[in-house]
């Protein structure tokens, strides 16, 4: 168990980079506690496996540093870092048992064999495959296997971080939920700091205390879910948090009050006025709209409704700008007129694509 | 009219199909929705041609085709992985099934460009897929589906290898795309809300077997049995064994609950009682006279932000509530729950449904 | 896999069958013919029973040119399958030096037979070929026309300068199937050289492994030009392999009778050695296919 600081750490795989498009990984600084549990969320090619590979050691970063409590181990192999990893395919060794594979990382150490058998039968028993043991290990499921290979990795008393990139990629989704569980449980009872890469939302959100959304190289919110998903830091956390993301609209800000094309919006607090050519932007979830047939707020057009069984997305344009509103299960509409209500307080103001505070 | 009839398919002593009757029309979109190994891959070679059944017959527009092969058949198909000829152009990758079909120059550019308008690839035709992003990649191989305009337009889970915002833009996108062609389209999942996204019909498949098979709000909300509600949830299902006695059922540990007159109705025996997540309520406000009200203990909570998900061990069963907004709740914490019996599926010993709550109304 | 039927494909496939019957079926069945007769020709045949066979199988001839065979086949297998997995696993994973490796490594393969032959004939010259002129001005005593254990030193040597490559090529190209994610996983388990090797490396060349065995046995098996061409099977009989001998048997005496015998339990032999290999293959595939219950998807 360890802290994981990772000082002004960049990476460029050219030799050379001459600018700051060439950095796969911008400039960034970032702490893991110990005994957190962390997700690194980003779409694909947004630096998320680089950073991962950088904290297991098989990359060695083009500047900064990576400490694990506080002792510098940015040219310490991988061998030597003591991290487990869980990868996006279950890596196994196919022609030994469960048991064999639990007890390889401790034989590979010379732990006494007294203690192997304990600490086998301990993390067995707390992923519940006691019972699988001494089956063979490639006759296993793929959920099965995966958590072998997170067995590997807690079996060791010496773990400074787990680290998984995508590992319920395979698994069907129903038993993504059983896994997540017992994940979270695991994390619990062991108090491995962890770090959990992926580009799913659910499985960022619901497994970490806090996320750390990345995009084109960057960092662009560290936050609990919560914050995520109610104050956004970025256009783009909006976006890729919450289905559907939250809607963006472009819009002019007096004081307390936004005009998006004719009609005007209560902020509910005041706003500094922008700079000159600034993109001023508004943003608000789906979830925090209300759409009635009549009676009070915005005259909006429905496109379209998605019926999703639970509740119904409905897509509706508000003065030409499209927007998506959650709706009740019950929801329904004669016509494609209706009126759209926002909560005041859930708007969020974008300028430049960040988030900017207003005062009471 | 792609037509199945009592199709199977045994491969060394195992049955990978049996028994699947299906009938799918021109212009409809068709889910197969079940886990992996539940025969999805399987029913769609038989579909193109790729496999023969070993028992039953396959008929488009009343002609039986069984025996015919997936090259005299008109069939597109776009699998989980990104298939593309990696020394091609995109422009050459989508244009390549015209050119096959030796189609005339400017009807082959005119199709191309159609087809790379409506799925964004304007811009990349004259790259190699290996200079392509994930979706750029597959959705190069859907255009290529496309310009086809087969009669049959089978995706295998063609969703499943992207990003998750990615996957979620083209589920909104792929339906409109190919509602235009008026081809039969097939796509298979093994995610419950991939295939209420897309709407259309569903043919849930457990086991080699088609359980049910109808517009997918009708099979999410009237399951035939306990296996396709499973199935057809996600997070799972919430169930609970009782026995009902005159107007009250009980649980297993002795609580009673009164219940609504569909399931009063019912001789008396055993029961399972099953509701999705989001109907499992927190809200002490929630209980009533039909309301069965439990002692629950957490075992995880999970928080999106968005949405909670507190999963909990109660009277002996494993259950998910989903609530709105943030819901806290420590592992171990005991908790009161609520399940309205009125609105829960109630199936009978053999596990078929025999009560369907109303749902419409009861939101 | 079942594929839709279409009868089309036998007659396709009729061509292959006819020119199989004339190359192979109707020479097989010749040997046959003599092999359970007696001619001294004018197309004169008496029938001879199962005398060759009892005659060779009792023979010291036929014996020691099986030892013989036997002997030269396990000691390629021997030498051939660690070296080529060793050179494999020598060679780069990826990078430029990758394809100069390949070509290197397949140019042995691309000689001619015989060629292999003249070029170790030469070579190991005493007065003329430089290893040979060598090994002789360092006063070891190396002459393959004389000394039995020069000559099968020189014999083994080529075969294995001729093929372990093959062997290698076959290794490389199940290596190059391991992802990443596996070596990473063992650093991280902290996995020595050795145990990589025989948790993650071997078990995934194991069917390529096979196939290359199998090869190697068949090909060393039948070995006929490259030492008839270096030693023609001396000095003495101590290089003469069962090819070389059955030639000798078949064409120098004229012994049809007995040299068909031969062929056919040579045949047979080989036969039954490919049948083993294969029954083992297959178990393998069959455990497999379980592995992915259902398979159908």
């Amino acid at each position: 168990m360890a802290r994981i600081d990772l000082v002004d750490l960049a990476h460029s795989y050219m030799s050379n980079p001459a600018s700051r498009a060439d950095y796969a990984l911008k400039e960034m600084t970032l702490s893991w506690e110990d005994g957190g549990a962390y997700a690194l969320l980003g779409p694909s090619g947004c630096g998320k496996t680089t950073l991962l590979n950088i904290m297991s050691g098989l990359l060695v970063p083009s500047q900064g540093r990576v400490l694990f409590d506080g002792r510098d181990m940015t040219q310490i192999i991988t061998e030597d870092r003591n991290i487990a990893q869980v990868f996006q395919f279950p890596v196994i060794y196919d022609t030994m048992t469960v048991r064999q594979n639990l007890e390889f990382p401790l034989r590979n150490r010379g732990v006494p064999e007294a203690e192997i058998k304990t600490r086998v039968a301990e993390i067995a028993e707390s992923l519940h495959m006691t019972a699988e043991l001494d089956h063979k290990a490639r006759g296993l499921t793929a959920d099965a296997k995966q958590k072998i290979s997170l067995g590997r990795g807690l079996v060791r008393q010496d773990t400074a971080a787990i680290l998984f990139d995508e590992p319920l990629t395979v698994i069907d989704p129903h038993l993504k939920w059983v896994l997540r569980r017992q994940l979270k449980d695991l994390h619990r009872r062991y108090d491995f700091t962890m770090v959990y890469v992926t580009h799913d939302q659910t499985e960022a959100l619901t497994f970490a205390d806090k996320v750390v959304v990345m995009y084109d190289g960057e960092v662009v919110q560290v936050g609990t879910p919560e914050e995520l998903f109610e104050r956004p830091a970025h256009t783009f956390v909006g976006y890729f948090i919450g289905s559907p993301g939250m809607n963006v609209l472009p819009c002019r800000v007096e004081g307390s009050t936004a005009h998006v094309g004719g009609q005007a919006l209560d902020l509910g607090r005041g706003y500094a006025p922008p700079a000159a050519g600034a993109k001023v932007e508004l943003g608000v979830r789906p979830e925090f709209l209300g759409l009635a047939a009549d009676g009070q707020g915005c005259p909006v057009t429905i496109q379209a409704m998605e019926d999703v069984g639970r509740y119904k997305i409905a897509r509706v344009t508000l003065e030409g700008h499209p927007m998506a509103v959650v709706a009740p299960e019950s929801a329904r509409f004669d016509g494609d007129r209706a009126r759209l209500s926002i909560d005041p307080g859930r708007i969020n103001l974008y300028v430049n694509d960040h988030l900017v505070e207003g005062s009471l | 009219m792609l037509i199945l009839e009592n199709v199977g398919k045994r491969v060394g002593g195992e049955d990978h199909l049996s028994g699947v009757s299906l009938s799918l029309e021109r212009g409809t979109l068709n889910n197969l929705l079940g886990p992996t190994l539940s025969g999805k891959t399987s029913l769609m070679r038989i579909m193109a041609g790729l496999d023969a059944p070993t028992s039953g017959r396959v008929l488009i527009d009343h002609r039986d085709v069984t025996g015919i092969g997936v090259r005299d058949r008109d069939v597109a198909m776009v699998y989980q992985q990104f298939i593309n000829y990696p020394t091609l152009t995109v422009y050459e990758n989508i244009a390549s099934p015209l050119r096959v079909a030796r189609l005339p120059r400017e009807e082959i550019d005119r199709r191309v460009r159609e087809a790379a308008e409506l799925l964004r690839l304007a811009p990349m035709l004259e790259r190699t897929p290996l200079h392509l992003s994930g979706g750029q990649q597959q959705r190069c191989a859907l255009a290529r589906a496309l310009v086809k305009q087969a009669d049959l337009v089978l995706l295998d889970e063609p969703l499943a290898n992207l990003d998750y915002k990615l996957r979620e833009e083209l589920r909104v996108e792929l339906p409109r795309i190919f509602a235009a062609s008026g081809a039969i389209l097939v796509y298979a999942t093994t995610e419950p809300e991939e295939a209420l996204l897309l709407g259309g019909n569903t043919a849930t498949l457990h086991e080699g077997r088609i359980t049910q098979c109808g517009p997918t709000l009708e099979v999410y909300r009237r399951p035939v049995d306990l296996r396709t509600a499973r199935a057809f949830s996600d997070p799972p299902l919430n169930s609970l064994p009782v026995t009902k006695r005159g107007t009250g059922v009980q649980a297993p540990d002795g609580t009673s609950v009164a219940v609504g007159a569909s399931l009063a109705g019912l001789p008396d025996g055993a029961y399972t009682l099953a509701f999705r997540p989001h109907l499992l309520g927190l809200d002490p406000s929630k209980a009533g006279p039909r309301v069965l009200s439990a002692q629950g203990r957490v075992s995880v909570a999970e928080i999106t932000g968005s949405e909670s998900f507190i999963h909990l061990e109660v009277l002996g069963q494993k259950w998910v509530s989903l609530t709105h907004g943030v819901t806290r709740a420590a592992p171990g914490a005991d908790m009161t729950v609520h399940v309205d019996t009125d609105r829960c599926f109630v199936f009978d010993a053999d596990d078929q449904l025999v009560v369907v709550p109303d749902h419409a109304e009861a939101a | 896999m079942e594929k839709p039927l279409n009868n089309k494909a036998w007659f396709l496939v009729l061509p292959v069958f006819v020119l199989v019957a004339f190359s192979a079926l109707l020479p097989l069945m010749t040997v046959v013919n003599y092999a359970f007769q007696d001619t001294f020709g004018n197309n004169q045949f008496f029938w001879a029973g199962t005398d060759w066979f009892e005659k060779l199988l009792h023979s010291d001839r036929f014996g020691e040119a099986l030892i013989r065979q036997v002997l030269f086949s396990g000691l390629i297998l021997a030498i051939e399958v660690p070296l080529g997995i060793a050179v494999a696993l020598c060679m780069p994973r990826k990078g430029l030096w990758v394809p100069v490796c390949l070509v290197l490594m397949a140019l042995p393969l691309l000689i001619p037979w015989n060629v292999v032959g003249t070029i170790w004939q030469i070579f190991g010259r005493v007065d003329i070929g430089l290893l040979g002129h060598v090994l002789y001005s360092l006063g070891i005593d190396y002459n393959y026309t004389q000394d039995p254990l020069s000559a099968w030193i020189t014999v083994v040597v080529m075969d294995v300068w001729h093929w372990t490559s093959l062997v290698a090529l076959l290794c490389y190209a199940g290596l190059q199937s391991i992802p990443d994610a596996f070596y990473q996983a063992a650093r991280i388990d902290g996995a020595s050289r050795w145990s990589v090797f025989r948790h993650i490396q071997l078990p995934k060349m194991d069917r390529v492994l096979l196939i290359a065995v199998l090869l190697r046995f068949m090909d060393s098996f039948m070995i006929y030009t490259e030492p008839f061409v270096v030693t023609g099977g001396g000095p003495g009989n101590s290089t003469t392999f069962l090819s070389i001998d059955l030639v000798k048997l078949a064409i120098g005496q004229f012994d049809l009778g007995p040299a068909a015998a031969m062929s056919l339990i040579y045949f047979l032999i080989i036969l039954l050695m490919s049948w083993v290999f294969y029954t083992v293959m297959t178990k393998q595939d069959e455990q497999d296919q379980n592995r992915k219950t259902g398979g159908g998807e």
